[in-house]
């Protein structure tokens, strides 16, 4: 045989794999479209998950009910309290009159600050405010005092003694008032952080769950077996599945980045070419993970359970995208470092918020590319013994 | 001239022989029943013959290519249904035909003739847009059936392929599988239905990983002294000291 014939027949063999390979996408695609109820839910997550974490469990101030107990009565004060009502993060509930009308309102739970103006707030050099605040949440206490202190410096030289209803949280004022400058996102706003923390979510939940759950479907329904009895390649089996999964999970991530974008007002900074590559990188890994799950569960129910279990808790809980690392004990420290979603949500962090280039994300790429590699290889090698 | 071809053909996992030395040879164009109880071993020398797994030792040779190094040159002579339903439910008629017949490599015109002939056959020509899901059980196996054979393959390896089919349709089922045998494709078929072992040319029967008896239905009534498959079956079936 002449090469150019050799070549033809390779050329020839190829385009038939390739009408094989097409035909099964093809199918897959109509797996996912005839499955209108699975597919709304895919589309529908990440709005919903925005949602949930934009406006259900916010960890921002905003509009915090106070009571003033105003015992100067002077201008000074009065133009304060305006600002104050006026500020988006606290809403004036009533002017008190004494003491025990302030605690009565504490008690009712109508109110969580009360600020207190000193009869000689306006003639006194030393004058002092007093905030009181209700510590049952310690958390939102310190935050609440800390915005208050701030808007009441911004607005005015005063000193300020701070000091709760609980006895708990009591700190005096003192006269070193620390100047911070919040970077990267000076009005503390949750969306920066839980919007790349969803965009790892998602690409877990499409790529690995719904890649898994494909595979072993197949392999429960028997039709798995007539594959493999086929000419095709197992490669292209799930390499074919895959596809229709990313794309969705692409899908996903613009629509994420669009709401995030336009309604919570969270800034693209860096180069959104840069963004959608880590992201397909690490969908890689989440689909080797899937593979990788497809290879143990025989089952739909298990592989779900799996996915659920030892992928996207992890991703919620270890990730820091709900609780931040640096707290963890140091044994949950270093696990967290196993969990991809970790280096996604700082790589995205830091290409979305922080504006930075390629070169202040390669640790990140790196380690995503490494794992794509071994899980690569391990659920190669087991879908082999397996199937 | 013989399709199949087997010699000591053995599987063992770990100290468990699941398939203990079979010999046998199909010949082009045969039917050939391949029983035995749950265990024998049935579906594990199926699964040797299909490619889909390696031999410990022996020899075996299908449609003239080695199961050992030749098992994807198999995959392109063979067709393969099996006991668990092997359509998309989910697809329609036609997509599932395109599908399989994309599988193996057929398209353009070739496929649409194939499509049409196979629709016209099975008088499915109205339910062509039908999704797979709605069809009665029969009709869905008649259908699997004629999609493993899409490609004319040499031999088709059925696992028991009429399990909770009506006897009426499994006798309909027969019929295709004798068109097709009629066509010269080789048919390969395990059963647990001793009138369905009759349809067939020969028979061979696995006790334990072996074959214990290999004959024409015929010939194996006679050797047992009765008239029908079912005693046959049974006589050797009882020799067995694995459980299921």
């Amino acid at each position: 045989m002449t090469y150019s014939m050799l070549w033809h027949v390779k050329q020839k063999e190829e385009s038939k794999s390739m009408k094989q390979f097409v035909s099964f996408v093809r199918k897959e695609f109509y797996h996912i479209f005839r499955d209108m109820r699975t597919m709304m839910i895919l589309l529908g997550i990440p709005v919903i998950l925005i949602i949930i974490f934009g406006y259900a469990i916010t960890t921002e101030i905003r509009s915090v009910p106070v009571a003033v107990l105003d015992q100067s009565r002077t201008d000074i004060t009065r133009k304060l309290v305006d600002r104050i009502s006026a500020s988006e993060y606290f809403n004036l509930y009533k002017m008190v009159d004494n003491m025990e009308e302030a605690q009565q309102l504490f008690r009712r739970n109508k109110v969580r600050l009360v600020i207190v103006f000193p009869v000689d707030f306006a003639t006194s050099n030393d004058a002092s405010i007093q905030l009181l605040a209700d510590a049952t949440d310690p958390n939102e206490a310190t935050q609440i005092t800390a915005y208050m202190s701030q808007l009441i410096m911004d607005n005015g030289n005063f000193s300020i003694a701070n000091g709760t209803s609980d006895s708990r949280f009591s700190v005096s004022g003192s006269r070193l008032v620390p100047v911070v400058h919040l970077l990267y996102n000076p009005l503390m706003k949750g969306a920066y952080n839980f919007v790349p923390g969803v965009m790892g979510l998602i690409l877990i939940l499409i790529c690995s769950m719904m890649t898994s759950v494909g595979i072993v479907k197949e392999k429960e329904m028997g039709t798995m077996e007539v594959l493999l009895v086929s000419p095709m390649k197992p490669a292209y089996i799930v390499i074919a599945k895959a596809i229709p999964y990313l794309l969705l999970s692409m899908v996903n991530i613009v629509t994420i980045l669009v709401i995030a974008y336009f309604l919570l007002d969270v800034p693209i900074a860096g180069s959104l070419t840069l963004l959608v590559f880590i992201s397909i990188l690490y969908a890689f890994v989440a689909l080797c993970l899937g593979l990788l799950v497809s290879t143990m569960a025989d089952t739909q129910k298990s592989a779900m359970l799996v996915c659920v279990m030892v992928l996207m808790l992890p991703v919620i809980l270890l990730s820091g995208m709900v609780f931040p690392i640096e707290n963890m004990p140091v044994v949950l420290q270093w696990l967290s470092n196993i969990v991809p979603a970790k280096w996604y949500i700082i790589a995205v962090k830091d290409v979305m918020i922080k504006g930075l280039g390629i070169g202040s994300v390669l640790p990140e790429i790196a380690i995503l590319t490494v794992m794509v590699a071994f899980l690569m290889l391990l659920s190669v090698k087991r879908f082999k013994i397996r199937l | 001239m013989n399709v199949i071809d087997v010699t000591n053909l053995t599987k063992s996992f770990g100290s468990f022989t699941a398939v203990d030395h079979i010999s046998f040879n199909v010949g082009e164009g045969e039917l050939f029943g391949f029983l035995g109880a749950n265990g024998a071993g049935k579906t594990t020398a199926m699964r040797m013959l299909c490619g889909l797994s390696a031999p410990t030792s022996g020899e075996a040779r299908v449609a003239g290519f080695d199961v050992y190094k030749e098992t994807e040159k198999i995959k392109q002579h063979i067709g393969y249904m099996s006991q668990k339903f092997s359509l998309y439910g989910d697809l329609k008629v036609w997509e599932n035909i395109r599908l399989y017949g994309g599988i193996y490599g057929l398209s353009g015109k070739k496929l649409k003739e194939k499509t049409d002939e196979l629709l016209h056959v099975l008088d499915l020509e109205g339910e062509r847009n039908t999704l797979v899901d709605s069809l009665p059980l029969g009709w869905k196996q008649k259908l699997a059936f004629s999609v493993a054979i899409i490609h004319d393959p040499r031999i088709v390896f059925l696992d028991e392929p009429t399990g909770g089919v009506d006897p009426v349709t499994r006798r309909q089922f027969w019929e295709l599988i004798y068109q097709a045998a009629e066509r010269g494709i080789t048919v390969f078929v395990t059963t647990h239905y001793m009138d369905e072992a009759e349809y067939c040319n020969r028979v061979s029967i696995m006790v334990d990983g072996k074959i214990e008896a290999l004959d024409s239905p015929a010939a194996l009534k006679a050797s047992f002294n009765t008239d029908n498959m079912n005693d046959v079956f049974h006589a050797l079936a009882r020799k067995a000291k694995r459980g299921e």
